[in-house]
């Protein structure tokens, strides 16, 4: 059953409640997230993109690859 | 030699390091092949690993960054990020600052072509 956007946006949405989070992306495989969130000021991008990558556990590059890519973006709210 | 082992050794033995799908001259996935594409046209020095020729290395490098994804870029035995930061990093001129401040040669006319070229 491939992985669709409302999926990625709720185990998103499971670490961080009140993130502003777009999800992009139909061919069940390729997608973009943008992820604004009040927890990332003053993390760097790797550190912020690790907590996104930690809430979509074990859905990243699975082994029947169900997530092949999720092109990210992070930021604090300006 | 363990995974750990040789990834450590080939970062920290190596200025610039990319771990990627496939190699710098035949990518075999787009998210690397735009990673080795930015540093080929800044005429970066770096050492390509080809992960998919290695399942040990391929699983290691994630386990060694804690980061799910390939590509994996390393500059000075740190890790940088993969394509979305190294992209966001190029557009900005983060990535020109890096190599400047850590001493690695590239190419800045390049470099700033590929900001013109995206300057949307």
């Amino acid at each position: 059953m491939p992985i669709d956007a409302r999926d990625i946006e709720a185990l998103i949405r499971a670490s961080f409640p009140q993130a502003k989070i777009t999800v992009q992306g139909d061919d069940g495989q390729h997608f973009a997230a943008e992820v604004v969130d009040e927890s990332f000021r003053g993390m760097n991008r790797v550190q912020q993109q690790r907590a996104v990558y930690a809430a979509l556990k074990g859905k990243m590059d699975g082994a029947h690859g169900e997530l092949h890519a999720l092109a990210l973006t992070t930021r604090a709210p300006e | 030699m363990s995974a750990q082992d040789q990834i450590k050794d080939t970062v920290e033995k190596n200025d610039v390091v990319l771990f990627m799908k496939g190699t710098k001259m035949m990518p075999q996935c787009g998210f690397s092949s735009r990673v080795a594409g930015v540093l080929n046209y800044m005429g970066v020095e770096f050492a390509d690993v080809n992960v998919l020729a290695d399942a040990e290395i391929r699983q290691g490098i994630k386990d060694y960054s804690d980061w799910p994804t390939i590509p994996q870029l390393y500059v000075k035995g740190e890790f940088i990020g993969g394509c979305d930061i190294v992209t966001e990093m190029t557009l900005s001129g983060e990535l020109d600052a890096l190599f400047e401040a850590k001493g690695v040669a590239f190419d800045k006319d390049a470099a700033n072509k590929i900001r013109e070229a995206n300057a949307s």
